[in-house]
């Protein structure tokens, strides 16, 4: 498990790592975030700050991410949504004058301790991005294998099964299954989508981070990747930015509303669909706004 | 606005664009102008013994320039032994890596060293390698070849290595793949070709070069046996042949200089068509 190469600064939690299947939660009923749930939750994120620079671009966001669930991230452009998602797996640290301040505990482990390696949360916390991005001198098989052949995984007969099994989650097997040597590039844009989630999975991550995977899609494409989200959730913990509310309110259990950096509600997506406690979420999951 | 105006306004257009199209084919007038020439005055003297046989001692007609052609290869092939992996590596160092600042003055130091004038570069090697081994060589050869590459190869990977989209980067980061591998595994295969495209460049460049040979490789009328001796090149033979007194010999230069000029003519070609397979690889 990728998770045992991490060098533990903190003390292990008595409930300890829940990062295989056994300790995980079933599809439990939206506890509010302030309360404690039974279950550990794949995130634990308290008074997260970011700044590029000198622009605080996230504000005090504090919000748990259910493990077993699909997470949407919503909110109008520049509020901080894909940031938000990008600090999860640390991504956003490649701009060279990003910051944070604040907690972040995947599994209650603290992927921001000195010790850890954002190499090693990467593992853990897989990424999706809106544009599809296949690598384009690799076949079809060589970019689901990547992460594990780039990370030391050689055995042939590892690799192929990884391949199908990453492949099959992705809804993707059957379309491809006679052409895994054909360059990645040759599959149509959907496809290309669906073979980037299935690279993400064949690393065996334990949350999929998702920067709206279909707003470049059509909308047939679109529906074949969100029934696939909706199958994903059985095995792994999403999250997914998205611009599309319906999309929100098809697929996610819980959604958080972003507006200028900070986290105005955050609550199962049928209360914030239908009765939203706060009058700028109303606004804006009924399009008077954003 | 009135009709004349009008007139006088379309003609100087008319003009401008005239006198820089004419500029732009002044370009290929040279060119031309070269090829023509080579092929009249050398295409005579090119025969089965050119490429096969050693230059004939003084006075005696015919013989070849086997020597210098194979001499140009190895020189070629030393300076790419010496330019090629440190001017990869440094172009990734600016591309991939460098900090802002350390970069302007990386970045500086080789457009610099591009404008040094060859016999400069001829002169250093000289001190610097000839007189501590006490002769001329074929490693000074190419020491100075290589190290004429490396600035050239340095730019154009740093420049091939931009137009890899950022998106590969990312996606393999978020693999939790480090960065040294996405790098070299990655993003450098992805512009494996156009960085490929950038070293023939500066081979094509560096093949004609006669001004540091003069201090390093020297020249050898005979096949050369040691890293440590003296080797023929083809520029330095045609220089030596094309001041002599005798009439066989300006043949052979021409010869030598059509031999040189397909090489290099080659090489351009061969950069035309990997560049535009690079293209479609840097698609996203």
């Amino acid at each position: 498990m990728m998770a045992a190469d991490i060098t533990r600064e903190n003390q292990a939690p008595a409930v300890g790592p829940a990062d295989g299947p056994a300790s995980a939660p079933g599809p439990a009923p939206a506890p509010p975030p302030a309360s404690a749930p039974p279950a550990p939750a794949a995130f634990q994120i308290r008074n997260l700050n970011v700044f590029f620079a000198s622009n605080h671009v996230l504000k005090n966001v504090s919000l748990q991410v259910e493990a077993r669930a699909v997470t949407a991230i919503i909110g109008p452009s520049g509020c901080g949504k894909s940031t938000f998602l990008r600090s999860l797996n640390r991504m956003h640290e490649l701009v060279p004058e990003a910051r944070m301040e604040g907690d972040i505990r995947l599994f209650t482990e603290d992927i921001y301790a000195p010790a850890i390696d954002p190499v090693v949360v990467r593992r853990r916390v897989g990424m999706v991005f809106q544009k599809s991005n296949p690598f384009p001198t690799m076949s079809v098989a060589d970019n689901v294998t990547v992460g594990l052949r780039l990370n030391g995984v050689r055995a042939r007969s590892v690799l192929a099964e990884r391949t199908e099994q990453s492949l099959r989650m992705a809804a993707l097997w059957d379309e491809v299954k006679d052409r895994l040597r054909a360059p990645a590039v040759s599959l149509s844009g959907g496809q290309q989508q669906r073979l980037c989630i299935a690279r993400a999975l064949a690393v065996q991550p334990e949350v999929l981070l998702m920067d709206e995977p279909a707003s470049a899609l059509d909308p047939l494409a679109t529906a074949k990747i969100e029934d696939l989200i909706v199958e994903l959730k059985k095995e792994y913990t999403i999250v997914i930015v998205t611009h599309n509310m319906q999309q929100a309110a098809r697929i996610s259990d819980f959604t958080a509303f972003f507006y200028l950096g900070e986290l105005i509600e955050f609550d199962a997506t049928k209360k914030i669909f239908t009765s939203p406690t706060n009058k700028q979420t109303e606004d804006y999951v009924t399009g008077r706004f954003g | 606005m009135n009709a004349p105006n009008h007139r006088w306004r379309k003609s100087k257009n008319a003009f401008v664009q005239a006198l820089t199209l004419l500029c732009a084919l002044l370009v290929l007038a040279p060119l031309a102008l070269v090829f023509f020439h080579l092929l009249r005055s050398g295409a005579g003297a090119l025969n089965w013994a050119f490429f096969t046989q050693l230059p004939k001692p003084v006075g005696e007609i015919g013989g070849g320039m086997a020597n210098a052609i194979v001499g140009t290869f190895v020189l070629l092939g030393l300076a790419s032994i010496i330019g090629v992996p440190v001017g990869v590596l440094g172009g990734v160092y600016l591309s991939e890596f460098g900090a802002a600042r350390l970069n302007w003055a990386i970045r500086l130091g080789a457009d610099i060293l591009n404008g040094v004038p060859s016999i400069i570069w001829g002169i250093v090697v000289y001190a610097l390698v000839v007189l501590p081994m006490k002769s001329f060589s074929v490693l000074a050869g190419g020491i100075v070849l290589g190290m004429m590459m490396i600035p050239l190869v340095m730019r154009t990977t740093e420049e091939v290595l931009h137009l890899v989209p950022n998106g590969y980067r990312e996606a393999a980061l978020a693999l939790g793949i480090a960065q040294w591998r996405t790098v070299l595994q990655i993003v450098v295969r992805t512009a494996l070709r156009g960085i490929i495209t950038g070293v023939l460049l500066a081979v094509a460049r560096v093949a004609g070069e006669t001004a540091p040979l003069l201090f390093t490789a020297f020249g050898n009328r005979f096949w050369n046996h040691s890293l440590s001796e003296p080797i023929a090149a083809l520029p330095l033979q045609i220089f030596t042949y094309a001041i002599s007194p005798y009439d066989d010999w300006h043949r052979q230069a021409w010869a030598g200089a059509l031999v040189l000029l397909m090489l290099v003519l080659a090489v351009n070609l061969s950069v035309r068509f990997l560049a535009r397979d690079k293209l479609r690889l840097s698609r996203f």
